[in-house]
């Protein structure tokens, strides 16, 4: 364990990209998990005395058209937003993965009757196929993560098919159906934690994508509503005031929006190298 | 006549890694006469290939010449431009690399690529770079080559690709040669035609050759100088007669040493006293032979991998599989193991038919236990998320019961000990050990369950030599000891006859010849095994000699 934490140290150290990502990351989640005691004021409470103030010593990110204040419901949001993206990612990873790696190391019919569905599911547009999923389960928040787990499982189930393919042949899997293990526990405890490093890549690349996913969804009304406080329903609300110049309204939620997708995307290489054992000299 | 064509000065080339500067090459001084062959030998990490790079400017972004010169007629080619270096490339030294399947362009074919170097600097017709191309294809002896002129490299075995890419570095006749283990990863008879195509074409051509490889032997045989390298040092250089005959340095004596002659002993190579002849023991009459392999027989598609192999292997007995690529050796090792299953014929361990579990249900057989492989690549056959110490105890908790973790330990570390792997090693990734350690871990996680048959598939053909007789001892040790029968998989004939007592021959899936190993290695019924015989390379004319045929010298020294 020190040895992983130390080599973490290492890949930070020689990597600020990655280490900046990382701050940015863990800001964001602690963010998330402390919500309610970080937050300056109540997030849904309104008070239209104060209504449309730009941003001031008192109101950060400045106050909405309801005067609630904007820098407490971001703060709200982003823990709602990333528990989305993370139960919707866990998911389809753990679903993905599974599924993928049978497929990849027996091969034969059911991998290639797999395949037939999961290009089907992928020639969909996979953003319309979320929307029509949340609009028949009805405007929850759990529909909103099933969707979006849904429309991410074929990418998980390739590449998980794929790196398990490469490897199925591999030395060290036939010296472990060699030492006595069968093929259930070389699917899950040989090759799984090998293609890990490669799909924590994915893993983080795909969680800023459900989140901006989530978003796109909330923005044209199905899944979170209001007054819930959510990145995606706060640009669609506050976009009817950037004409009159209130850009406060839809500019922080939106850089909020982008500096958590432009970290999970930068946080994936240097998750991969931090996960590979070899990497480790 | 004999102008001095390369002089390499004090080179030093460095690498810049994670863990600081790593000098890879420490102060070689070579130099290489017009038309002459100089071997440079040495084990990996020695620096012999670093040296050619260098040469050849070709080193990765990483490595940096850091000192000395490297004179090609004169210039020094460590200060050349680019485009100098674009000149001299090709035109004046060409380069025959490891793996020819790597270093062809896959989706052009053989003829347009030969076409391509050709074309390089001059302005001849399509007509006349074709007609060269044909011409270098004949010169390779490649059969065929209008025929072939339109093939892509892997329509093409790997001996004639690897003609192909020497015709590429022939092409516009250059004055030096390098080449860097241009025959490691082929047959040793398909070796030996490329070796014999390399002197030759070189000795027509009157240009100088640089070999760089890690077999002693074919050094010996095929270079009038050779020069022994170790740790980025050249240790010794001389003739190669007197270079094998009378090795001065104390590393080149040992890798003498350590390289098997068909007279060599396992005790010899590692420089440890004789041990005596192994006689398996006496079995009570009445007991079945250990294991009855009956008319075996496996076909993927249209082929036959295994066709009709019977033979038996007795409790404590060593028996060799040797053969070729495609001969069916591995394909024989797995179905043994139960790895995969057969098309026909019958697997019977202690007289009870296993062939017919599928291999799918092996792994809950009580046979399991019994049965287990070394594999070839030590490496490859290591889990890369396992420590050396899961590697081994995994297998142990799964098919021997022992689930208590110190009883566990107990047992990893005694088997660590009888391998001799240290302790402190145990909890090291397979990337972070040596060669020799991986193969040392992998022959411990097999004996870790105690096996009664343990087979060997190539189990030191990705190992230097040094690290190869220290395994083999270890083996055949470890046979001694635990009486344990070896199934000893290999393409080198000088180990089977180390290690085992009745070897088999394989070519295409069947037997060819089968029998007592002195016996067969000095009087070969079949000429395929003769012909396997005659194409291992020598550096001891006197242990040749135990051959029926010597091969001829191709250039004197």
């Amino acid at each position: 364990m020190s040895a992983t934490l130390h080599h973490a140290g290492w890949v930070l150290r020689s990597n600020p990209v990655t280490a900046i990502a990382a701050a940015g990351m863990l800001v964001l989640l602690a963010l998330g998990v402390f919500a309610p005691w970080v937050m300056p004021y109540n997030p849904i409470a309104s008070d239209v005395a104060i209504a449309l103030q730009a941003p001031s010593a008192a109101h950060w990110a400045g106050t909405d058209q309801l005067g609630r204040d904007i820098f407490s419901r971001l703060i709200a949001a982003t823990r709602l937003d990333l528990a989305i993206a993370a139960s919707a990612v866990g998911i389809s990873f753990v679903a993905g993965a599974v599924i993928g790696s049978f497929c990849g190391y027996r091969g034969g019919r059911l991998d290639r009757a797999v395949g037939r569905v999961v290009d089907v599911l992928m020639a969909f547009p996979l953003f319309v196929l979320a929307m029509a999923m949340v609009a028949a389960l009805g405007n929850r928040v759990e529909n909103i993560v099933i969707a979006t787990a849904v429309i991410n499982l074929p990418f998980y189930i390739r590449f998980a098919r794929a790196e398990v393919n490469v490897r199925r042949d591999a030395g060290w899997v036939e010296a472990a159906r060699a030492g006595g293990e069968g093929h259930l526990s070389v699917v899950l405890r040989f090759l799984l934690p090998n293609i890990l490093p490669s799909m924590a890549v994915q893993i983080s690349l795909n969680l800023g994508w459900a989140i901006l996913n989530a978003a796109g969804l909330s923005f044209l009304g199905l899944g979170v509503v209001a007054p819930t406080p959510e990145w995606g329903i706060m640009v669609a609300e506050g976009a009817r005031f950037i004409s009159a110049g209130q850009w406060w309204l839809v500019g922080f939620p939106g850089l909020a929006l982008m500096l958590a997708v432009l970290c999970f995307n930068l946080l994936g290489d240097g998750l991969r190298d931090i996960l590979d054992p070899r990497m480790r000299t | 006549m004999s102008a001095e064509l390369l002089r390499i000065e004090d080179l030093h080339v460095s690498f810049s890694t994670r863990g600081g500067l790593v000098q890879a090459v420490r102060g070689v001084s070579l130099d290489v006469m017009a038309g002459a062959t100089l071997g440079v030998v040495g084990e990996s990490g020695s620096g012999k290939s670093v040296t050619a790079y260098a040469v050849t400017r070709l080193l990765d972004r990483a490595g940096r010449v850091t000192g000395g010169q490297i004179l090609f007629r004169g210039r020094d080619i460590t200060r050349a431009s680019a485009g100098e270096m674009q000149g001299l490339r090709g035109d004046y030294i060409a380069m025959v690399f490891q793996n020819p399947r790597a270093a062809l362009n896959p989706i052009r074919s053989i003829g347009r690529q030969l076409m391509d170097a050709l074309a390089v600097g001059g302005d001849r017709s399509r007509a006349a770079l074709r007609a060269a191309a044909l011409e270098l294809l004949h010169a390779v002896l490649i059969r065929d080559p209008k025929q072939r002129f339109d093939a892509f490299p892997h329509e093409m075995s790997g001996g004639m690709c690897q003609r192909v890419m020497i015709a590429m570095a022939i092409a516009r006749e250059p004055a030096l040669l390098i080449a860097d283990e241009p025959t490691t990863g082929l047959d040793v008879t398909t070796q030996k035609t490329v070796m014999d195509l390399l002197a030759r074409l070189t000795a027509e051509r009157q240009m100088a050759m640089i070999l760089i490889t890690h077999d002693l032997g074919l050094a010996a045989q095929y270079c009038g100088e050779v020069a022994v390298m170790q740790q980025g040092e050249v240790v010794e250089r001389a003739p190669a007669a007197r270079l094998f005959r009378s090795p001065q340095h104390a590393y080149t004596r040992r890798l003498v040493a350590a390289s098997p002659t068909p007279r060599s002993t396992v005790a010899e190579l590692v420089g440890a006293p004789p041990s005596l002849p192994f006689v398996p023991p006496e079995q009570p009459s009445g007991t079945p032979a250990l294991l009855e392999v009956q008319n075996l027989t496996k076909r993927y598609g249209d082929v036959l991998a295994v066709d009709d192999v019977s033979f038996s292997l007795r409790a404590g007995e060593s028996l060799g599989l040797v053969g070729e690529s495609g001969s069916g050796k591995s394909t024989i090792s797995r179905l043994i193991c139960r790895l995969i299953d057969s098309s026909g014929g019958d697997v019977l361990f202690r007289g009870e038919d296993i062939g017919g579990l599928p291999a799918r249900d092996f792994h809950a057989s009580r046979y399991r236990r019994e049965i287990q492989i070394v594999f070839q690549d030590p490496h490859e056959s290591l889990n890369p998320r396992f420590s050396a110490f899961d590697c081994i105890a995994h297998p142990a908790r799964r098919l021997t019961g022992i689930t208590d973790g110190a009883a566990l330990r107990s047992l990893v570390e005694e088997c660590a000990d009888r391998v001799g792997l240290e302790r402190g090693l145990l909890s090291r990734f397979p990337h972070q050990l040596s060669g020799g350690q991986k193969a040392r871990v992998g022959i411990a996680r097999a004996i870790a369950v105690k096996p009664r048959l343990l087979v060997l598939d190539e189990p030191t053909a990705a190992l230097d030599v040094s690290v190869q007789a220290v395994i083999l001892k270890l083996l055949d040790d470890l046979r001694r000891d635990e009486g344990l029968a070896y199934l000893f998989v290999s393409h080198d004939l000088n180990v089977v006859r180390m290690m085992c007592e009745r070897t088999i021959v394989l070519r295409h899936g069947r037997i060819v010849e089968q029998g007592d190993s002195d016996a067969l290695f000095a009087n070969p019924g079949d000429d395929y095994t003769r012909q396997l015989l005659a194409a291992i390379p020598h550096f001891d004319p006197e242990a040749a000699g135990g051959y029926s045929r010597r091969v001829p010298r191709t250039r004197g020294s």
